[in-house]
């Protein structure tokens, strides 16, 4: 696939893959990833994987002091190492993980539910089959710590966002924003239609790798109701 | 040990950040000020990455319940030992019972106090840096409270020395300063009034030719509605040509994105890992300590810098940095 390199400032180069999000063009944003989690390479500070961008940032002194050629700027040498990356890239068979989400629809912890339902002259129950019949791909993870951008909710719920948005939407909140749909990790202020929640804890700095999500992931929707959801969160505490 | 008596403003535990973990959405926080916090431990003999204190605006009381050597770098925030001006950017030595308070703020807008052994905190992935929207990191997670009490790490040799070099000989002494500071090239980009200077960003070309002109050319006030993510400035809006929906990826320190209302954001320490705004411009790294020392209400103005310029500018500055680092040790070998 062709792709494009720019420089995010002095100390960052993004390697971008064009402006479709869809699986065949996150599935390059994957490859450069896993290659970059194999190699590690020493004069990396980290990377961002995005729709169809991975950003790399890098020690800039590093590279002036330890690799590159005299008179070569870190940026030119991160490029020339990335092409030559990207010409060599191997595709692993990047393999999904599939993740199951509870979630408990409706009632006060899917306030939105209702009108959301209106709003696509469905039932809520025909809502809440549509959202979990749907097959998820997480493209990202950004925004906040461990919020996953999911692609693959059925066009026929999707609904604008409120007007008036929430000071707080409590933890675990699963919403749709247009076309999208969510799960907040952290509580924040936020402007989307709550159809449920989810018990389970998408981040947790305790834990070695505190997003329960990665990019690549495979998610699905389950339906759990209000005193499991209880029970379930009670362990999870 | 060290009790917080007054909290100040807004005083946090930070050191260079929380790398490694922005895949996941974790934020990378860390010193605005790089430079000061860098400094700064370097004069107490700290590696470069042993949390300090930022301390913003209004100071906090501190005291100190034991001997030891502390490093004040970044904005003139007029720090006092006992009642008594101290002088900042460089070590200075002091006697158990001694306590530091700041008055009123004289240039720029955080400092940064460095310990010997440095301030021990759990560290969260990595880093010891406050993330106060997670909760994560610091001192529990939040901004230091009245009452709270802050342990002291394990001195390095360097340390050690720079300790015994400094003990006064006559046991009244309450505090000894070193008798020489860092260079004033290292410390007069706080209060600097020369333009800030940026790169375009990748969306640059995506503007109007009036808001491009705009951008470098006319002047923004930094908005009382900015903190540690941002700060979000006030002057000519800028427009795109025409609408365009932009995909959402990484940003970073010091990147100028542009909300569609055309009033640009200028990311810092706690900004989001990734954004879907148009990029107007990247702050050039080394000027980024001096938008660190930058007030609500004032105002700059940004001037246009290749890529080739800003990188060795950045290169250049780090190898200023490393040659003082060696020349600190040499004061106490």
């Amino acid at each position: 696939m062709e792709q494009t390199m720019h420089p995010l400032g002095d100390q960052a180069l993004i390697i971008d893959f064009g402006d479709r999000i869809d699986e065949e063009t996150n599935y390059e944003v994957r490859k450069v990833a896993s290659h970059l989690d194999r190699e590690k390479p020493d004069w990396m500070v980290e990377y961002i994987p995005a729709f169809t961008t991975v950003t790399i940032f890098y020690d800039p002194f590093y590279i002036a002091n330890h690799i590159s050629k005299a008179n070569q700027l870190p940026y030119d040498w991160v490029q020339e190492e990335m092409r030559h990356m990207l010409s060599e890239l191997k595709d692993h068979g990047q393999t999904s993980r599939s993740i199951d989400i509870p979630v408990c629809y409706g009632g006060e912890l899917g306030p939105d539910l209702p009108y959301v339902a209106k709003r696509n002259n469905m039932t809520e129950e025909e809502v809440i089959a549509t959202h979990m019949e749907g097959e998820y791909l997480v493209y990202m993870i950004g925004f906040a710590p461990g919020f996953p951008y999911i692609g693959g909710m059925d066009k026929k719920i999707a609904t604008p966002r409120r007007d008036d948005p929430r000071l707080t939407i409590p933890a675990g909140s699963v919403g749709i924003a247009g076309e999208q749909t969510g799960v907040y990790p952290i509580e924040t202020p936020g402007g989307w239609q709550l159809i449920g929640r989810t018990p389970v804890k998408l981040f947790d700095p305790k834990k070695e790798t505190p997003s329960l999500l990665q990019a690549g992931d495979r998610i699905r929707f389950t339906r759990i109701n209000a005193e499991d959801y209880k029970e379930m969160k009670e362990d999870e505490e | 040990m060290i009790s917080v008596l007054k909290a100040g403003l807004m005083t946090t535990i930070q050191d260079q950040g929380r790398y490694g973990n922005q895949k996941n959405g974790v934020i990378a926080s860390g010193a605005m000020d790089q430079d000061s916090h860098r400094i700064a431990n370097q004069l107490v003999g700290n590696t470069t990455n042993v949390p300090t204190m930022e301390i913003t605006l209004m100071g906090p009381v501190l005291e100190f319940q034991q001997d030891t050597c502390i490093a004040i770098c970044g904005g003139h925030l007029t720090p006092m030992i006992d009642g008594e001006p101290v002088s900042m950017w460089k070590p200075v030595y002091i006697k158990k019972g001694t306590e530091l308070r700041f008055g009123q703020p004289k240039s720029g807008f955080r400092s940064y106090l460095a310990i010997a052994g440095g301030f021990e905190v759990p560290t969260v992935m990595g880093s010891a840096s406050t993330y106060i929207r997670a909760g994560i990191g610091g001192y529990k997670g939040r901004p230091l409270e009245k009452g709270d009490t802050l342990t002291i790490g394990r001195q390095s040799e360097d340390s050690q020395y720079l300790m015994k070099k400094l003990t006064p000989s006559d046991p009244k002494e309450r505090l000894r300063e070193a008798p020489w500071f860092v260079d004033s090239s290292f410390t007069d980009y706080i209060g600097a009034k020369h333009p800030i200077r940026v790169m375009p960003g990748r969306e640059y070309d995506l503007f109007e030719t009036q808001s491009q002109y705009d951008f470098f050319h006319t002047p923004y006030t930094i908005d009382s509605k900015s903190d540690r993510m941002g700060y979000r400035l006030t002057g000519s809006t800028l427009k795109l040509k025409e609408k365009k929906d932009i995909l959402s990826e990484a940003v970073a320190f010091g990147t100028v994105q542009v909300p569609p209302e055309g009033n640009p954001i200028l990311l810092l320490a706690d900004r989001q890992t990734t954004g879907g705004y148009p990029k107007i411009g990247q702050v050039a790294s080394v000027d980024l300590p001096r938008i660190a020392q930058m007030r609500p209400g004032e105002s700059l103005t940004f001037e246009q810098i290749s890529h080739d310029a800003a990188q060795r500018l950045l290169l250049h500055h780090e190898t200023k940095l490393k040659q003082l680092q060696r020349g600190i040790k040499t004061k106490y070998l």
